[in-house]
């Protein structure tokens, strides 16, 4: 069957997650590129082992699962909720007070992770299910709205719950990602400390380039979230192919149609508002313990919006879009400093791009050219105003010239080159 | 005698003022063609829509094998074995012809998220024997070229069948359809009344025609309810209406000479 990779003969292949050779393959390579990469083993990428790009990368990670869950209610079920934002501050705040330490404050059971992280899910999806039915009596823009509607309801409800939220403006500290039997055991895995990953894996010695004597607290929770990310993720691809996922996606098509074919409304909406606040939950968490400390403020209507773009630019109802998005959108700011900061050398040093950071970059007040400022206070845009600025710009852009998004942009790439040199 | 598979008793359906429905009887037996035809306007839309819990008629009675369907939900309707095709095609834009297919297996199959979502055993299964299913399904309708492709992109005569294909991968006892061959060409209505004719035939499915095509009508129907400003006008076997007086005056017009 060489050449004919849409040939299928039997239905198990064409109904695989993985249904070609090409995919298999480059999923394959894709898996040792992640393995490699905490461990500073990436040929050329090295520098992506270091503890700020780790830190952002779990970020990146910790994002994808809370948007994979936000696909599963836009992208496929068609439900659009701006309350993402609401539903991980469950999930975290559950976990905080099942596992965080009580104080003279705060409330806190102190019980071990493999307790407070599923129930963190567990609750968040209960809520969901709790919201669900508004979602049977209003649709598109409407529910947009009264979900919005959460999201301020939930910042006024931790604001003033300090015994769960710790204080307005200092939050409180969240369990540790650290896997022990019960309270007060040691930890049998820590995500959360600098060290040996397991025992019998420590120092690194079976590559023969890379000498690592032990690992970053930033690499195991890097490979903890990425198992996650790699469950959660199939468990998506897996509900969109088989039954409750075509009926959540009748839903989004045609609601009325879907229900004359047999599809009960309700029960797919709360189906789909609790398995993606489940989702949301657990990366509520997760964040929070990774973080360390959040504010209540932080569960801001600004949070949820960050993730409807993330699923918009990925491209809505693809799992890999939605993956592609959520490092796209985390990873933009840090990439537009870099290459600032580059643009800045080149200038100094009379680079071969000089003259592009010339144009770009306003060194003085009296330098009319440029717009971006290299200091926070200087002439013209910082560069945080001026990742505010791209992050709207791309937005539009995208809804108008690329709605499928970067998976979208993807597909046509593949597209092309798959018929080059024909252009169909 | 067992109950009929429908009946209508009475049946009056009106929006605010406007009496789209008034004092409809009409009962469509086991094994039947029964067809509805009518004016633009007429309430034949409206009555699909009764039947199958769209719309809650306000008077009288509407009964599935002997029990009352009034205010079932449409899913459980469904469940019972009413299937539909629609007047301006509903499928699912965005899914794909044989996915599309596999959703009118929705009522026919059990497979929940927890085993969807973990593609256990159970689910692998269920999928495997309906996709066998619905592949039977694309044969019967001459729709294989078709079936990776997103139905938004497909034809209009083609969308009708994948849409009839739809119904009838919920294996139903009743199907209902609405205009099947409106806006076609003279080919393509031929493809349909065969297709109709076949599914007769070899899956013995009883049901409501609505439609405008007279000729198609006349063709296939065994009994005929001629519908006018949502009254009943006439029924009878296809001679019978066609001579019909009221008939001829409310739908054909009357200069016609028949």
């Amino acid at each position: 069957m060489r050449g004919r990779p849409n040939l299928h003969t039997k239905y198990q292949f064409e109904m695989g997650l993985f249904p070609s050779t090409t995919k298999r393959v480059s999923l394959v390579l894709l898996g040792v590129l992640a393995l490699l990469l905490p461990l500073s083993a990436l040929p050329l990428f090295g520098f992506l082992g270091d503890a700020g790009w780790m830190v952002m990368i779990n970020r990146a990670l910790i994002y994808a699962i809370a948007a994979l869950g936000l696909n599963l209610l836009i992208g496929v079920a068609g439900q659009i909720s701006l309350g993402h934002a609401f539903f991980m501050a469950v999930g975290a705040y559950t976990a905080v007070v099942l596992g965080g330490e009580s104080g003279r404050t705060v409330w806190g059971l102190g019980l071990p992770m493999w307790i407070w992280l599923p129930a963190a899910g567990v609750a968040a999806a209960l809520v969901g299910i709790f919201i669900a039915p508004t979602a049977v009596r209003v649709r598109g823009l409407y529910l947009a709205f009264v979900t919005l509607g959460l999201v301020f309801v939930g910042q006024f409800l931790w604001r003033n719950l300090g015994v769960i939220a710790g204080g307005p403006t200092t939050g409180r500290p969240w369990p540790k990602l650290e896997f022990a039997l019960w309270k007060g055991m040691d930890p049998i895995v820590s995500f959360a400390t600098d060290g040996p990953l397991w025992w019998w894996l420590t120092p690194i010695d079976w590559l023969p380039w890379v000498q690592i004597e032990e690992m970053s607290r930033h690499a195991k929770t890097y490979f903890f979230v990425l198992f996650l990310v790699i469950v959660f993720g199939l468990i998506a691809k897996n509900l969109m192919r088989t039954r409750v996922g075509r009926s959540w996606a009748a839903i989004r098509d045609r609601d009325i149609a879907a229900e004359v074919m047999g599809v009960a409304e309700a029960k797919g909406k709360t189906q789909a508002f609790a398995i993606s606040s489940f989702y949301a939950g657990l990366a509520g968490a997760i964040l929070a313990s990774v973080v360390g400390r959040i504010i209540p403020e932080s569960w801001n209507l600004f949070f949820s919006i960050e993730f409807v773009v993330i699923v918009l630019i990925g491209g809505a109802g693809t799992v890999a879009g939605v993956l592609m998005g959520t490092f796209f959108v985390v990873m933009m700011p840090r990439l537009v400093e870099e290459a600032t900061h580059w643009l800045a050398t080149q200038v100094t040093e009379s680079g071969p791009f000089a003259w592009l950071g010339n144009v770009i970059i306003r060194s003085s007040p009296d330098d009319y050219l440029g717009i971006v400022s290299l200091e926070a206070a200087g002439p013209g845009l910082s560069i945080f105003q001026l990742n505010v600025v791209l992050f709207g710009v791309l937005i539009i852009v995208f809804l108008i010239v690329e709605p499928l998004g970067l998976y979208g942009i993807w597909i046509k790439v593949r597209n092309y080159w798959k018929g080059w040199p024909f252009t169909y | 005698m067992s109950a009929p598979l429908v009946e209508f008793e009475n049946v009056s359906l009106s929006f605010k003022g406007l009496k789209a429905l008034s004092n409809i009887n009409f009962t469509v037996n086991e094994d039947e063609l029964f067809a509805i035809i009518g004016p633009n306007g007429a309430g034949k839309t409206s009555a699909f829509n009764c039947l199958n819990g769209v719309y809650k008629p306000q008077e009288g009675d509407i009964r599935w094998r002997g029990k009352s369907i009034i205010g079932v939900r449409p899913d459980r309707i469904a469940e019972l074995g009413v299937a539909r095709t629609f007047q301006n095609i509903e499928l699912f834009a965005h899914m794909t012809v044989l996915e599309n297919i596999m959703l009118g297996r929705h009522v026919r199959t059990e497979v929940g998220w927890l085993a969807g979502g973990f593609w256990l055993g159970k689910a692998k299964r269920e999928e495997m024997a309906n996709r066998a299913l619905v592949e039977g399904i694309i044969d019967l309708l001459e729709i294989q070229a078709w079936r990776i492709y997103p139905v938004a992109m497909l034809p209009y005569g083609i969308q009708k069948r994948v849409e009839l294909g739809r119904a009838l991968a919920m294996e139903p006892e009743l199907l209902l359809l609405d205009e099947p061959v409106a806006g076609m060409n003279l080919e393509e209505t031929e493809d349909m009344a065969r297709f109709i004719l076949d599914i007769r035939e070899e899956l013995g499915i009883s049901m409501i025609l609505v439609e405008h095509d007279m000729g198609l009508v006349m063709d296939i129907a065994d009994r005929v309810m001629v519908l006018d400003f949502g009254v009943v006008i006439a029924t009878g076997t296809p001679e019978v209406v066609q001579r019909d007086e009221n008939v001829i005056k409310a739908y054909l017009g009357e200069e016609l000479d028949i």
